[in-house]
């Protein structure tokens, strides 16, 4: 599929998947979602080493991906369905009861690429840690990825993991930030002011990147120096600068589609913005 | 009655200690995590032996839950250990979505529970532990009496697959459980049989207890007295025969009323005896600790050999 596709055809595909998922699902987290699309869509495309078929959550010998900000279901699970975790056909069921794809990911369930439950957020990245940690002591010279939110980065719990990752030496750690500077009540600045976070993961002791989150050759140039810069001692902090709700005009920009779902009028609008490229689910 | 012998006084935490080393030394997959109490949780040997398979965390509790999850996703069997305040209430939902819901193998090492913690005094003698981990689904709850019982529950948590809390303490107390003796992870463990009267009593307060069914037999009563060493799972069947049997149950712990074993145990007989019993509760009621010593402290919130049998001398 990778191979046929371009990775901005894809990520269409994908933005298509999550808003017709929280319509149908008439719940769900669509804004993040959105802004976070692109960046996963490399990182399962074209980053990770992974094998979905035969996917284990030891994942010894293989990249492993912790999403600590557990409301990007709707993109996680589209990317997972598309890369081939499980069927495409399963994302009609989100948020449905006795689904698999619950709203936020579980490990019950045993939906395939799902390693942690998240949703009560900050904890995402201390377990990634502790799972960087473990490759490490295997002997397993893959990384660990974590995508957090801007605003979870609220959570005191984060900066515990940024020292703690930073004096373990986790180099094989690569956290991810969607940078969409909106949270559930508003801009990020407005509700909890988090400043220059590049310049605090610098102060904390890890490799920091800012880079471009919609452009593709942005992100695989910020994967690149990820690599260049892991391996040396230090974590390191991909920071991408996006847009909640990119890719849907009237989505885009702002906080209020963080949680909320669209009518299907509204639905339909977007589908006319986002080409039909990989099917519909 | 049996004889009971104390082979000496010791602190259950070091027979922690004693069973993380002889784990680090016989499973390469346990792993041992500490938030700043390497000392205190008598991990120093494990640590020495092992740096490699050691993680300090700091004065961060939450990560260090977190990293344990981790490491068990890896592979790994690890052992987080803390004061058990820290160890629970501060890190409930880290325990509840990182461990418990996400089923990690990851083994809670909880010491200086209760009152007997001491002279520090309220902040750190948590009282609510064993309630806020029975809620846990998947969450084992083990409470072992001495240093004998604490080194083997800390083995069979090792062997057991899936998340285990691991409540013990720090003062030195009577160590009279057999060394060899394997522990059975939700099995009750019958001390003496009696007809009268019900004891089952856990943690530091078996030893109060046998100290009880002793004063409690010269009176002519005849106890059916069980260490109740895992809190969750209950041994249902032998609380239940004991129960029908004595129709008197008194429950002896160092934790609230509210959410401990007694509360288990009465949950357990309204569902499911087929007999009406009377209780009594030796625990805390509704208040925080406050400094002093173990022994004081236990005289003072009611929870020592004489007020079971006070309590037991009440139906």
């Amino acid at each position: 599929m990778a191979k046929e596709y371009t990775l901005e055809q894809i990520a269409s595909q994908v933005r298509r998947d999550i808003v017709r998922m929280v319509t149908k699902a008439s719940s769900g987290h669509p804004g993040g979602s959105l802004s976070s699309t692109d960046i996963l869509t490399w990182l399962f495309f074209k980053e990770m080493n992974v094998t979905p078929e035969t996917w284990n959550r030891a994942g010894k010998n293989l990249d492993q991906f912790f999403l600590s900000a557990g409301h990007m279901t709707p993109v996680y699970y589209s990317v997972l369905a598309r890369r081939g975790y499980f069927p495409v056909e399963e994302l009609n069921t989100f948020r449905r009861f006795g689904t698999r794809l619950q709203g936020h990911p579980c490990v019950e369930k045993g939906l395939p690429g799902v390693n942690q439950a998240a949703g009560s957020l900050g904890q995402g990245l201390s377990v990634a840690l502790g799972a960087a940690l473990g490759k490490k002591l295997n002997g397993d010279p893959r990384r660990v990825f974590c995508l957090i939110g801007d605003g979870e980065s609220e959570e005191g719990q984060i900066w515990e993991a940024a020292l703690m990752a930073a004096h373990h030496q986790a180099d094989n750690l690569v956290a991810i930030t969607d940078w969409n500077h909106k949270q559930i009540d508003g801009d990020t600045e407005d509700v909890a002011g988090l400043g220059d976070l590049s310049e605090k993961w610098r102060a904390f002791g890890w490799e920091t990147i800012v880079a471009a989150g919609h452009d593709f050759k942005a992100i695989e140039k910020a994967f690149a120096d990820a690599r260049e810069k892991g391996g040396k001692g230090k974590p390191v902090m991909l920071l991408f600068q996006t847009e909640m709700g990119h890719g849907v005009d009237f989505m885009a920009g702002t906080h209020k589609w963080h949680g909320k779902n669209p009518s299907p009028e509204q639905c339909e609008a977007a589908m006319a913005q986002l080409p039909e490229t990989l099917g519909d689910f | 009655m049996k004889e009971y012998i104390n082979t000496g006084n010791k602190d259950t935490r070091s027979g922690f200690g004693a069973g993380l080393a002889e784990l680090g030394r016989t499973n390469p997959k346990v792993v041992a995590l500490t938030a700043d109490l390497k000392g205190s949780l008598k991990m120093d040997e494990f640590a020495a032996e092992h740096p490699e398979r050691y993680f300090e965390c700091g004065i961060a509790e939450a990560n260090m839950i977190g990293m344990a999850a981790g490491l068990a996703i890896d592979g790994y069997i690890p052992f987080a250990g803390t004061f058990a305040n820290f160890a629970s209430a501060r890190v409930y939902d880290q325990i509840r979505q990182s461990v418990c819901y996400s089923r990690t193998n990851v083994k809670i090492a909880a010491s200086h529970a209760g009152v007997t913690l001491g002279e520090d005094g309220a902040t750190h003698q948590t009282l609510e532990d064993l309630g806020m981990m029975r809620m846990l689904p998947e969450m084992v709850v083990l409470s072992p009496c001495d240093y004998n019982q604490t080194k083997a529950a800390t083995l069979a948590a090792a062997a057991y697959e899936g998340p285990v809390y691991l409540r013990f303490g720090r003062p030195a107390v009577p160590n009279f459980t057999p060394a060899d003796a394997p522990f059975e992870i939700g099995k009750a463990i019958q001390l003496e049989e009696g007809k009268d009267l019900t004891i089952l009593a856990t943690g530091h307060l078996v030893w109060e207890a046998i100290l009880a069914t002793q004063a409690l037999e010269k009176q002519g009563l005849s106890v059916d007295l069980f260490n109740i060493a895992t809190i969750k799972p209950l041994d249902e069947k032998a609380i239940l025969q004991s129960a029908e049997k004595t129709g008197r149950v008194v429950c002896a712990e160092e934790h609230m009323i509210a959410g401990g074993l007694g509360e288990a145990v009465a949950g357990l007989l309204a569902r499911k005896s087929r007999k009406p019993a009377q209780m009594r509760f030796v625990a805390v009621n509704d208040v925080f600790g406050q400094s002093g010593t173990p022994a004081e402290l236990l005289k003072a919130y009611g929870l020592d050999a004489d007020h079971i049998v006070a309590a037991a001398t009440s139906f």
